[in-house]
C-alpha cells in the first residue's frame, strides 16, 4: 500500500488496460522532461477532466506517476470495470470518488433485485487507503444502512454524500450520516429506492453542524421536524442548495426563506395552502430577499393562485423544474412570461402544445428541455404534447442542445424541421410512447426523422430513438453520428444489419443499450473488436443465444460477458439479458445465482 | 429496491417521527348528532362513543390481508416502458392519497396511502403491519384493533372533508377514500376485560 512517504516516486505503475508499459519504452537516458517532479505534479493538479488526465497518464512514465499522485477525484463509470484495490494502488491521494453501478435499464425494472453493485467492498478498501476521503457520489449502487454507518464513522473529514437512484438503505442510514459527519457540507438524496422510516434523521444533525451547503431531501416522503429544520437552516450560513419535500407547507417555506437569503437553488414543498380567506397576500413577499436564486424546483400541487408568488425571482432563474407540478398551458404561459433567462426547463406534458408555444416565445436562451409524461400508461384520457409543441419550441429556442421529449405522436417532417432549427443538439432523446409507432400522418417508419437528426446535428453525443424504425435508421446513425457516445434503442430495427452499422460506423460509441430488437448473434459478434473500447453493451429480449455469448467471452477475455437468467428458465439456449463490459478486475466475484458470467 | 412496507423494529416508538405538534388533538372532540341526519347526499353517521357501533360497510370486497396495488385496466403494459423512472411514476401516481394515522397514547404518527388498498379489511391489515402490536378483532361485524398485551381495544375513526369525526367502515370504501383526511385509532374505553382502564405509554 502506498504511503505518504515523499520517497514514493519510484513505485511501479499498476498494469491496466491502458497501461503505459505496453506503449512507451522510455529509459533514463532518453528522458527529456525538464521539470522537477513536483512542478509537473503541480501543473497536472490543475487538470480536472478525467479524460484529459487519462491522456496525460499515457505520455510517459513520469507523467503517469505525476498524474496519479496529483489526482484527487476518480470517476468510475462502471464499478465492475475495476476493483477498489486496483484503484487504491494506482491513485494514492484520492479525496473524491464518483461511482456508478447497475446498468441504466435497472431504472426501468429490467434488472432483478440483488444484482450487485454493492458499495461496501469499496468503502472497506477506501477506509484504509483514503482515510481522508471527503466526497462520495453514487449512482445506481446498492447501499445498506450498515454501509452508511461505516462511511459516517470511518472517514473523519467526510464532507459530501450524493446518492442518486441507489437502493437498499433506509432513513436510519441517514441518521448515521447526520449524527457523525461533523464536517458535512453536502447531503443529496435523490430518487432512491429508500425505506422511509420517518423524518427523525434530520433531527440528528447536532447543534454544532453549521457547515451544510447542500441539503436535498425532496424525494423522502416522511415529515421531518420543522423546528429542527428551521434551526439547521438558520445556523448553516453557507447553505446554497435546499430542496424540501412535499410535507413542508407554504407558510413553513416562508419561515425558512427568512433564514437563508443567500440560497441559490430551492426545491419548494407543497406550493399551496388549503385556507380559503385571502392567503396569497401574506406570501407575496416570500421571495423578495432571495436575490441569488437561480434554480427552483418542487412546486408540488402549485395552483394558479399561488404560482405568482415566485414571479419576483423568475427574471434571474436559469433552471426551472416544473416536472412535478401539473400545470396547464395558461398557467405555464403566465409564469414563463417572467422567466426570460431560462437555460434549462423541465415540464410535465399537462402543459400541452400551447404551453410549449409559450416556451418558444418566452425563453430564447433555452438550452435544455425535458418534457415528462404525467400519465405514461393512460392513453385514452390525455394526449399530452405532440410534434407541434416540439416544433414551436425549436423555432423560438435555437440554442437547444439537450432534449428529452415524451409524446404520443410524431412525424418525420416535424423532426426534420426541429433539426434544422436546432443544429446544436448534443443530447436528443425522443420517446414516442407507443412502441413501434410510425409517422402518424404518412404511416411511414420514423427513419427519416432520426436520419435528419444525425445528419444535421454533428455534435450529437447522446441519442435515444423510438417509434417504428427499420435498419435504415441505424444505417444513418452509422454513417453520420461520428460523435455519438451513447445510444438507446427499443422495439426497433429489422435485422442484424442495423446493429452492425452502428458498431462499425460510430467511432466514439461508449454505451449501447438495446431492448426488444431483432438483433442476433451476427450483430453481437460483429462488435468483437469494438467492445473493449466501450464502457458497456446491454441487450435484452433480442435474438442472441448462449453460444454466441460464450464465443464472445472466449475470444475476449478482457470483457465480462454476463447473462441474466429469466425466472422461468424457459429456453436455456437463448440469452435473455446480456450485459457486456470491459474490465481489468476479471469476472465478478459477487455475482448472484441468476447472473452467469461466461 | 426497498420493501414496500416499513420494517418495524423492536425499539420503542420514540425513535420514529414525532410530529404530534402538527396534529391538533383539540380538533378531535366528539360531538353528538342524531343518527340518520346527514348533510349531503349519502348517509353519514358521526362517530359517537355512545351509539352502538355497527358497520354498514358493503364494500369490503375481499378478506385477504395483502396489499393490492391498483392497476389501470388499460392496454397490456410492457415492463419498463415507457422509460420513466419508478420514483417519478410513484410521484405522479394519480390520486395518491396519503393520510396520517394517529394512535391514542402513542407519540408518533404514521402515514398510509389509501390508494394502495381496495377495501377496509386491507386497511386494517395495514394497521396491523404499521403498529405491530395490534391484531384485528372483528366482533359482531365491528371493526376493531386490539392490543393483545393489555386487552385495550382501538376503534378506527377518521376525519372527513367536513371536519367531522366518523367511524371507519360506515360508508362505501371509495367514498371513504375520497373524504378521509386523517385517521385516528381511538382507544375504546370498553376494554376486553371490562374492569381496568388501561393507559398506554
Amino acid at each position: 500500500m502506498p504511503t505518504m512517504d515523499p520517497n514514493r516516486k519510484k513505485s511501479k505503475p499498476v498494469d491496466l488496460v491502458d497501461s503505459v508499459d505496453s506503449r512507451v519504452e522510455l529509459t533514463e537516458s532518453t528522458r527529456s522532461c525538464p521539470f522537477p517532479d513536483e512542478v509537473l505534479e503541480r501543473v497536472l493538479s490543475l487538470i480536472d477532466s478525467h479524460k484529459d488526465r487519462s491522456s496525460v497518464s499515457l505520455v510517459c512514465k513520469d507523467w503517469y506517476n505525476a498524474e496519479r499522485w496529483s489526482r484527487r477525484h476518480v470517476f468510475i463509470g462502471n464499478c465492475y470495470s475495476v476493483s477498489p484495490e486496483i484503484v487504491a494502488a494506482r491513485f494514492p491521494r484520492i479525496r473524491s470518488v464518483t461511482l456508478k453501478g447497475k446498468p441504466r435499464f435497472s431504472d426501468f425494472n429490467l434488472v432483478p433485485e440483488d444484482w450487485g453493485a454493492d458499495v461496501h467492498p469499496w468503502l472497506s478498501v477506501f477506509s484504509s487507503a483514503y482515510p481522508f476521503l471527503e466526497e462520495l457520489r453514487l449512482k445506481r449502487m446498492a447501499v445498506s444502512d450498515e454501509s452508511l454507518e461505516f462511511l459516517a464513522t470511518s472517514f473523519h473529514g467526510f464532507k459530501a454524500l450524493s446518492l442518486l437512484s441507489c437502493d437498499g438503505f433506509s432513513t436510519d442510514g441517514l441518521k448515521a450520516i447526520a449524527s457523525h459527519c461533523k464536517n458535512l457540507t453536502e447531503l443529496d438524496i435523490q430518487e432512491n429506492g429508500i425505506d422511509d422510516l420517518g423524518g427523525h434523521w434530520l433531527s440528528c444533525f447536532p447543534e454544532s453542524q453549521t457547515s451544510l451547503e447542500v441539503l436535498n431531501f425532496a424525494s423522502l416522503n416522511s415529515e421531518v421536524s420543522f423546528d429542527a429544520l428551521e434551526k439547521l437552516v438558520s445556523r448553516c450560513k453557507s447553505l446554497r442548495v435546499l430542496k424540501l419535500n412535499r410535507n413542508i407547507s407554504l407558510d413553513q417555506l416562508q419561515k425558512l426563506l427568512l433564514h437563508c437569503p443567500q440560497l441559490m437553488e430551492l426545491g419548494t414543498g407543497t406550493f399551496m395552502q388549503e385556507l380559503i380567506s385571502g392567503p396569497v397576500t401574506e406570501f407575496k413577499n416570500m421571495f423578495s430577499n432571495c436575490r441569488k436564486l437561480v434554480t427552483v424546483s418542487g412546486l408540488w400541487d402549485a395552483t394558479p393562485l399561488y404560482l405568482p408568488v415566485i414571479y419576483p425571482v423568475c427574471a434571474s432563474l436559469t433552471f426551472l423544474n416544473l416536472s412535478y407540478a401539473t400545470l396547464q398551458s395558461s398557467e405555464l404561459a403566465n409564469l414563463l412570461f417572467h422567466c426570460r433567462s431560462l437555460r434549462r426547463l423541465w415540464l410535465l406534458d399537462t402543459v400541452g402544445d400551447k404551453g410549449l408555444e409559450a416556451v418558444g416565445s418566452c425563453c430564447p436562451l433555452l438550452e435544455e428541455l425535458r418534457v415528462f409524461p404525467a400519465d405514461p400508461f393512460d392513453q385514452e384520457i390525455f394526449l399530452g404534447v405532440t410534434e407541434s409543441g416540439f416544433v414551436s419550441v425549436s423555432r423560438g429556442c435555437p440554442k437547444l442542445r439537450h432534449v428529452l421529449y415524451f409524446c404520443r405522436q410524431m412525424t418525420n417532417a416535424a423532426v426534420a424541421t426541429i433539426a434544422r432549427n436546432c443544429p446544436d443538439f448534443t443530447h436528443f432523446r425522443l420517446c414516442i410512447m407507443n412502441p413501434g409507432q410510425p409517422d402518424y400522418l404518412t404511416k411511414e417508419p420514423m427513419d427519416e426523422a432520426f436520419g435528419a437528426i444525425v445528419k444535421t446535428c454533428t455534435k450529437l453525443q447522446r441519442l435515444a430513438v423510438s417509434g417504428l424504425l427499420t435498419d435504415r435508421t441505424f444505417e444513418y446513425i452509422g454513417q453520420h453520428a461520428k460523435n455519438m457516445e451513447t445510444l438507446s434503442v427499443a422495439f426497433a430495427g429489422n435485422s442484424d444489419l442495423g446493429m452492425e452499422c452502428v458498431l462499425k460506423g460510430c467511432p466514439k460509441l461508449r454505451k449501447l443499450e438495446i431492448r426488444d430488437c431483432p438483433f442476433g448473434n451476427a450483430a453481437l459478434l460483429s462488435g468483437l473488436t469494438k467492445y473493449e473500447s466501450m464502457r458497456s453493451l446491454w441487450m435484452s429480449a433480442c435474438n442472441v443465444t448462449m453460444n454466441a455469448c460464450r464465443m464472445l467471452a472466449k475470444e475476449k477475455p478482457r470483457l465480462n460477458v454476463e447473462v441474466m437468467r429469466d425466472e422461468e428458465g424457459s429456453d436455456d439456449s437463448q440469452a435473455h439479458k446480456v450485459y457486456v463490459y470491459r474490465s481489468v478486475a476479471g469476472p465478478r466475484r459477487d455475482a448472484p445465482p441468476f447472473v452467469l458470467t461466461l | 429496491m426497498a420493501s414496500e412496507t416499513s420494517t418495524v423494529t423492536s425499539e420503542p416508538p420514540a425513535t420514529a417521527v414525532v410530529a404530534v405538534g402538527s396534529l391538533n388533538f383539540n380538533d378531535t372532540e366528539l360531538t353528538l348528532r342524531l343518527p340518520g341526519e346527514s348533510r349531503k347526499s349519502g348517509e353519514k353517521r358521526r362517530f359517537s362513543g355512545m351509539i352502538d357501533l355497527k358497520l354498514g360497510g358493503n364494500d369490503r370486497s375481499d378478506t385477504e390481508c395483502s396489499v393490492v396495488k391498483k392497476s389501470t385496466p388499460s392496454k397490456e403494459r410492457v415492463v419498463g416502458w415507457p422509460p420513466v423512472r419508478s420514483y417519478r411514476k410513484n410521484m405522479m401516481k394519480k390520486d395518491c392519497k396519503y393520510v396520517k394515522v394517529a394512535v391514542d397514547g402513542a407519540p408518533y404518527l404514521r402515514k398510509v396511502d389509501l390508494e394502495l388498498y381496495s377495501g377496509y379489511q386491507q386497511l386494517l391489515c395495514a394497521f396491523e403491519d404499521l403498529f405491530s402490536c395490534f391484531t384485528i378483532r372483528n366482533v359482531l361485524k365491528e371493526m376493531k384493533l386490539m392490543d393483545p398485551v393489555n386487552g385495550t381495544e382501538y376503534v378506527p375513526t377518521y376525519e372527513d372533508k367536513d371536519g367531522d369525526w366518523m367511524l371507519v367502515g360506515d360508508v362505501p370504501w371509495k367514498m371513504f377514500v375520497e373524504s378521509c383526511k386523517r385517521i385516528r385509532l381511538m382507544k375504546n374505553s370498553e376494554a376486553i376485560n371490562g374492569s381496568e382502564l388501561l393507559k398506554k405509554c
